[in-house]
């Protein structure tokens, strides 16, 4: 009967520990012409929120055109990472702003 | 000897196209910088308010209306920043010819129609902000002596560059310019 509840445990754990479990939350900083953290790593399911704390809009576009968000000074945008992959991402209106995001399924 | 790289650094930008920003480099006070730099950004809405009107194309209207909500922004932050120093700007010789260029530039750009206008004017805009750039790099933000001054500047500068190379991606998706102006 311990031996049972054990496995039971196990089983279950072993289910629930790929990572972080869907519909995390990464936030990533616009901050001085320049996304912060640079790269991040999330799983499909996963949202991005970019919060935009500088005097002008971004955007956070992907290099592919498969998502994009426009983030207004001082507000937040997010996107749900449906796709597994690496992505390049840049600001549309200051491409010396540059990022990717690592998506692992 | 230590004063030489300044006055050869000069002397490179008054050559360059729009070497009015250059001058009196050592001479200039917080007041005048402010000036330049709002100057510079009120050039580039109007150039913009230029394309608005005359240009067809998307992406021109598109790049001219992020110029008019970028510079709009900075310069309401540099006039908040010369009210809370209480500094007034100060009209001076660079800010007066650069206002000059900008108006024979104007007047040079308004008689171009079509896509022979959308690609003078993204180049100028490629120019202009090249310019802009070299002058906050190496005389502007430098010779600034208030600290929050700087720091606008230097935000400036940042955002301009994005703005250097999304005219020189604007450039290269425009149509060849083909021999004549019609
Ligand atoms: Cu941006």
């Amino acid at each position: 009967m311990c031996r049972l509840i054990i496995l039971a445990a196990v089983a279950l754990g072993m289910l629930a520990s790929p990572a972080s479990p869907a519909g995390t939350i990464r936030p990533i900083l616009m901050k001085d012409i320049a996304f912060a953290p640079k790269q991040v790593t999330v799983h499909v399911g996963d949202t991005l929120e970019w919060a935009n704390q500088d005097i002008v809009a971004h955007t956070a576009t992907a290099k592919d055109k498969s998502w994009e968000v426009n983030v207004l000074p001082g507000k937040n945008g997010r996107v749900v990472m449906k796709a597994a992959g690496t992505f390049d991402y840049i600001c549309r209106y200051h491409p010396n702003m540059t990022g990717e995001i690592i998506i692992e399924p | 000897m230590s004063k030489l790289p300044v006055t050869l650094l000069g002397a490179c930008l008054c050559l360059a196209p729009y070497g009015a920003m250059a001058q009196q480099a050592a001479k200039l006070t917080d007041p005048q910088i402010a000036h330049i730099a709002y100057t510079a950004g009120q050039i580039d809405i109007q150039a913009a308010e230029l394309a608005l009107k005359q240009s067809k194309n998307k992406e021109v209207k598109a790049f001219a209306n992020d110029m008019v909500r970028d510079h709009k922004a900075v310069n309401e932050k540099a006039l908040a920043l010369v009210k809370k120093l209480n500094v007034k700007p100060e009209d001076n010789d660079t800010s007066r010819q650069l206002t000059q260029q900008a108006g024979a530039k104007r007047k040079e750009l308004s008689t171009l129609k079509g896509a022979a206008f959308d690609k003078a004017y993204a180049q100028n805009e490629v120019a202009f902000h090249q310019q802009v750039n070299s002058a906050l790099q190496n005389t502007l933000i430098p010779n600034a002596s208030n600290g929050e001054l700087k720091d606008l500047l230097s935000t400036g500068l940042k955002i301009f560059q994005g703005h250097e190379q999304h005219a020189e991606h604007l450039v290269q998706s425009l149509p060849a310019r083909t021999g004549a102006v019609h």
